[in-house]
């Protein structure tokens, strides 16, 4: 403990720190949490389930129905469906979890140089707004287009559109908190500016971006699966939600399985996503819940 | 209100500015050799350097961008590699489905998500509120080709009801054309209904909350007409500008939902250029939609600044 120990003791801890452990006792969170956590040991323990190689040909099996042999079905080329979603399942988390992450912290920073310095505010939040002007959609397929496909590409072209809502974000929480005495106070006994920001600011940011990443993650899930399903996505051979769905679409009259799970899979593990995010907010960021009118 | 009015229109320049150069740094600072990517792989040396200088990319970086704000201005979107026409002739034949769809899309999710949404915080904390929010939420959580093709199934395939895929003209006589339509519509609607039933619903239910709904009610005027001309009109604002921002989610939905039911829009387009390595005819119609989004949203906030009286600058 440092000197500054005994000081630090008598400040109201930081919201996000407090909320946080009501948080994880909202309805909403733990149907949430409950539904993303199957998916993740799904995702995680994928050779355990009894699943097959899911790139692996049975041209003999094409277009099978759902049975005892294959659970969900076989696609067009005999691959065994209910395999092929559960490896998939590990390319949409990844997905999920990558973009929120980057596209947080990239946010993050803009939002608090935008927030804090206001010679830069001007030109940085024009250029938010130029890019929260070009489609996410668009802008990510030119960009896969131009990059070829790769995971890499998709998670950057998910994540550009991605920016400019967390930095506007976090810009506005930093514009109110500036202004907020203690900071005031801090600086006026000359704390140097990182740890204003990083003692002060920061903290103040962690319950509005945490609901944010939560939605970001979700959204991030459904796009790769609609950038794959649109062929400017994950390269087909890798398993993804998207691309088994993007190559069930010629069989679908007849197999209409090897679109329907995928896509019940995307459906539902969004759905967890999107509720544990409402929850969050409702408990995390009361000032938004309000607003959105959940809360009193 | 002029001043203001001039100042909102002139804001826009920038953002345009920041658009048209964020897609012209794309094919810039794209890692690789994009010349390369979009000539495919069994590509030869000399093709790969003719796609190059058809996109301009030998030219210094400054003259290429000048080159491309002067172009953009005298509204040239460039030319496709596939098919040696104008981006703008592609795009003026393929316009009319889009716009269709688009606009029954809007129409019909207005008429559903605001009712919706003015019931729900109505009746707030009721049945009829959980289950707008709970269709909020899902509308938000399926991927739109999955509803797409569930829609196509249950009313084209099993019931039989309607066409599975295609477009007809509306020249060609309004029941084929409103037919062809129903199903993208109900599949681009749902988000677009989603988001503006939850933004209805949490604005009415903060104006239900104040004097003048109580006022109102306290004179006896009757329900139907505190929701309508208390509650709603004075959260119209609100609604608005979200029909204005969803446009957004419209346009990316619109690619998919082309895609799924075979009609010759622009998403087709897109997603026929994206398999051919088009580059210029993606980046034409990603210009032309951020311009739309710009532009429509300007409009929005110019209408209700003429519109609404509490507006004044």
């Amino acid at each position: 403990m440092s000197a500054t120990g005994a000081s630090d003791a008598a400040l109201p801890p930081p919201p996000a720190r407090r909320r946080l452990p009501r948080a994880l006792t909202n309805p909403s969170v733990i149907v949430g949490l409950v539904v993303l956590g199957i998916v993740l040991v799904a995702a995680l323990a994928a050779p355990l389930l009894w699943t097959v190689d899911p790139t692996f040909l049975r041209p003999r099996f094409r277009l099978r129905p759902p049975s005892d042999v294959a659970w969900l079905g076989t696609d067009q080329f005999g691959r065994d469906v209910y395999s092929r979603v559960i490896y998939g399942a590990q390319i949409s988390l990844f997905v999920g979890f990558a973009v929120a992450t980057i596209a947080v912290i990239i946010g993050t920073l803009i939002g608090v140089v935008a927030g804090y310095f206001r010679m830069l505010d001007m030109i940085v939040m024009r250029v938010m707004d130029g890019i929260m002007a070009i489609p996410a959609i668009l802008l990510a397929i030119a960009m896969v287009t131009l990059s070829g496909a790769g995971i890499v590409t998709v998670i950057v072209a998910i994540v550009i559109p991605e920016i400019p809502r967390v930095a506007r974000l976090v810009r506005s929480v930093v514009l109110t908190v500036r202004e907020e005495p203690y900071v005031e106070a801090a600086i006026g006994v000359g704390t140097p500016l990182p740890k204003v920001l990083w003692r002060h600011v920061l903290p103040n940011t962690i319950a509005p971006l945490i609901v944010q990443a939560t939605y970001i993650c979700g959204a991030a899930i459904l796009t790769e699966a609609i950038l794959s399903f649109l062929g400017a996505g994950i390269p087909t051979e890798t398993p993804s939600w998207g691309n088994i769905m993007a190559e069930g679409r010629q069989s679908f009259q007849i197999a209409p399985w090897v679109i329907l799970f995928p896509g019940l899979c995307v459906a539902a593990t969004v759905l967890a996503i999107n509720i544990m995010g409402d929850g969050l907010r409702d408990t995390l960021d009361p000032r938004l819940a309000r607003r959105l009118g959940n809360v009193g | 209100m002029g001043r203001f009015l001039a100042g909102r229109i002139l804001a826009t320049i920038p953002v345009l500015v920041v658009v048209a150069t964020v897609v012209f740094l794309l094919l810039r600072l794209a890692p690789g050799d994009p010349a390369a990517i979009l000539a495919g792989d069994a590509a030869s040396p000399e093709q790969i350097a003719a796609i190059r200088a058809r996109l301009g990319l030998d030219e210094p970086p400054l003259t290429q961008f000048l080159e491309w704000i002067g172009r953009l201005l005298r509204g040239d979107l460039g030319t496709s590699i596939i098919s040696n026409q104008p981006v703008t002739k592609l795009i003026g034949e393929r316009i009319e489905p889009t716009l269709a769809l688009a606009t029954t899309t809007i129409l019909f999710a207005i008429a559903v998500a605001v009712p919706l949404g003015v019931v729900a915080a109505w009746r707030h904390g009721s049945w009829i509120d959980r289950a707008v929010m709970a269709f909020s939420v899902i509308g938000f959580s399926i991927p739109i080709f999955v509803l797409g093709y569930l829609l196509i199934f249950g009313f084209a395939m099993e019931l039989r009801w309607l066409p599975v895929q295609g477009y007809t003209s509306i020249r060609e006589g309004f029941l084929p054309f409103i037919t062809r339509l129903v199903l993208p519509t109900l599949t681009l609607s749902v988000i677009y209904i989603a988001l503006i039933a939850r933004i209805t619903r949490a604005s009415v239910l903060e104006t239900l909350g104040e004097d003048y709904v109580r006022t109102a009610r306290a004179k006896g005027v009757g329900e139907r007409s505190v929701l309508s001309r208390h509650a709603l009109r004075n959260a119209a604002v609100p609604i608005v500008s979200v029909i204005g921002i969803g446009i957004a989610l419209l346009i990316s939905g619109v690619v998919v939902t082309e895609s799924v039911f075979n009609l010759p829009g622009l998403g087709r387009l897109t997603v026929d250029a994206v398999l051919a390595r088009d580059y210029p005819v993606i980046q034409g119609v990603t210009l032309l939609f951020a311009f739309l989004y710009v532009l429509i949203n300007l409009g929005i906030d110019v209408a209700y600044t003429l519109l609404d009286p509490r507006i004044r600058y």
